[in-house]
């Protein structure tokens, strides 16, 4: 009974069992491919055989000599950029709508929280039904409207294909971005912001001298995961544009895809996808020193 | 004068929001004559329904489709996960929150940190991986994988749940003469329950997005989830049928929006990680 009942009490030995589980798993299928992932990318590996060969840097010399490449690394950067540049606005503009009180107000915060619920390869193909060649809505609409008399070839044109892209990831995430927005406005306290009211401030220069400022780290927050969302995403291009037209619209995720995966050569695929690296460093350590300073102030 | 603006602005949101929902809506309900037609006849009025509704695409989607196995493949990778995620990551967030001390925090925060490592860079080592375990194109391959997406973030939601449940119940039950273990067998699961619940439900909806791995590691048709299997092998050939294509997408939606709706909150307190006081 007794070495029984110690062991039931050391909360060490039970926090370490009951942790084992989680960390090794992490550990093996998350830690040892991110690490494998990097290792792949020096390798000549195939996916057809176990073989496994030092490549040295030759993966990376040739997708950095290949123009396909640097124009996904570019779109990739446009892309993320662009569409968080979007997603901010949307997001702090719904934000602001959400917080007033108004009749429909459930109905409105449903519709708006749609997007970040469906998947993102089911928002893609209704998404590529919307931009279609010959259907596109928006062309009829615009026409209709007596807004053009051309026409737009959505996914057809490497430029416009572009921005709807951009377009489909602000749209998914900025909902995301606007919950998130809208829990930081209710923790501002509200001493300060009738404190601004008191002193005669009004809409605008509360908004943007008061609450803004305040808002940051929670803004920064909602970027922070909107930008690993897009720089990583690959179904949104794989489905809006297969990449396509000509290999002009391949990001990162995608061209690394089919590389890696369609065409069966896992060291380029792999030196592909490393350089998803950069985005999600900067982001790693922005979190890191973002958790660092709000500890400071909730504790 | 502000109201109107603000109801103008709600409105803008809404559509913004919504239009492609109510697209999937409108496609998924219309004949092939009312859909088919060009977008450069600008008398035509793509809109609304110009011949009546009709049931045409939800037959065939649910008749003449894969759909229906697509559906329960995905339920069972679903209840494998969630099954896998509550047995890993609840005791994990428990011994975080409870146990680990000082050191909690920070090991929860690097496994948290596990979370921001992408499908799109996994996918190539994991493709080595499941050919290696002999699971290429099996449901094993995502049962195995998606654990690694759901494992971090559930742990850190459990731990962060834990965080705002008061101590005392679970020291009123030492004190009581409870060991450590009697309380986490027998007093701590009933006040983890919500978390337990929140895991599940988060779980339950990243299976259903997930798109990157199943593509990856599914090729046969009659393997696929939803998510791959609608945008993937709906489409034969050329041919795009698309109202019952955006069926698909609506009926799939559907829950996901209305599980969303519920829980939002909870999860938004997972990613803001304190830098919101709730």
């Amino acid at each position: 009974m007794k070495p029984h009942r110690t062991i039931a009490d050391r909360e060490d030995v039970l926090g370490a069992i009951m942790l084992a589980p989680s960390l090794v798993y992490v550990i093996l299928l998350v830690g040892v491919p991110f690490a494998f992932a990097i290792l792949l990318s020096f390798s000549d590996a195939t996916a057809g055989s176990l073989h496994f060969g030092w490549a040295g840097l030759r993966n990376y010399a040739a997708i950095l000599g290949d123009p396909i490449f640097l124009r996904a690394l570019r779109n990739s950067a446009i892309v993320t950029v662009g569409s968080q540049l979007l997603v901010v606005v949307l997001a702090t503009a719904a934000a602001q709508v959400l917080r007033a009180t108004f009749r429909g107000k459930r109905f409105a915060r449903f519709v708006l929280l749609l997007p970040w619920a469906v998947p993102v390869s089911l928002a893609a193909i209704a998404w590529t039904w919307i931009f279609d060649s010959t259907f596109s809505v928006i062309n009829w609409t615009l026409r209709a409207a007596g807004l053009m008399h051309g026409w737009l070839y959505w996914l057809g044109d490497p430029a416009l294909a572009l921005v709807a892209i951009i377009i489909v990831q602000a749209w998914r995430i900025f909902p995301f971005a606007t919950v998130i927005v809208l829990a930081g406005l209710s923790s501002i306290p509200q001493e300060i912001v009738e404190a601004a009211i008191v002193d005669g401030a009004g809409f605008w220069r509360r908004l943007f001298q008061v609450e803004l400022p305040l808002l940051m780290p929670v803004v920064a927050v909602a970027v922070l995961f909107g930008v690993v969302y897009t720089a990583t995403d690959l179904g949104v291009v794989y489905i809006l544009t297969g990449g396509g037209p000509a290999n002009t619209t391949h990001v990162l995720p995608t061209l690394a895809f089919q590389r890696g995966i369609l065409g069966a050569d896992l060291g380029q695929g792999a030196a592909i996808a490393v350089f998803l690296l950069p985005f999600l460093i900067v982001v790693a350590v922005a979190m890191l020193r973002l958790a660092r300073h709000t500890e400071v102030g909730a504790r | 004068m502000k109201r109107v603006a603000l109801y103008a602005a709600a409105l803008g949101f809404v559509v913004f929001a919504g239009f492609p929902f109510y697209w999937m809506l409108i496609t998924s309900f219309k004949q092939n004559r009312d859909l088919y037609v060009g977008a450069s006849d600008t008398s035509h009025i793509p809109w609304i329904f110009n011949d009546p509704p009709t049931l045409e695409h939800v037959k065939l989607l649910f008749g003449q489709t894969d759909f229906p196995r697509w559906v329960l493949n995905t339920l069972v990778v679903v209840v494998a996960v969630v099954v896998i995620t509550v047995a890993v990551a609840v005791p994990a967030g428990y011994s975080l929150a409870r146990l680990a001390g000082r050191w909690g925090e920070r090991l929860g925060m690097g496994i948290f940190f596990t979370y921001l490592i992408p499908p799109t860079l996994l996918f190539v080592p994991f493709s080595r991986l499941v050919s290696l375990l002999g699971l290429q194109d099996s449901l094993g391959a995502l049962i195995l994988i998606y654990p690694t997406i759901t494992i971090p973030f559930c742990t850190w939601l459990v731990m962060g749940f834990l965080r705002s449940v008061p101590w005392d119940i679970e020291e009123q039950a030492m004190i009581d003469g409870y060991s450590r273990l009697a309380v986490i067998l027998k007093v701590a699961p009933r006040l983890i329950v919500p978390g337990i619940l929140t895991v599940v439900v988060f779980t339950f909806t990243l299976v259903l997005q997930e798109f990157v791995y199943a593509l990856t590691f599914i090729s046969s048709v009659d393997k696929m989830t939803v998510s791959l299997g609608v945008p993937i092998a709906l489409v034969r050939g050329d041919v795009y049928h698309w109202g019952a294509l955006m069926a698909a997408a609506l009926f799939t939606s559907i829950p996901l929006a209305i599980v969303y709706n519920a829980f939002m909150d909870r999860f938004i307190q997972g990613f803001t990680m304190g830098a919101v006081k709730g």
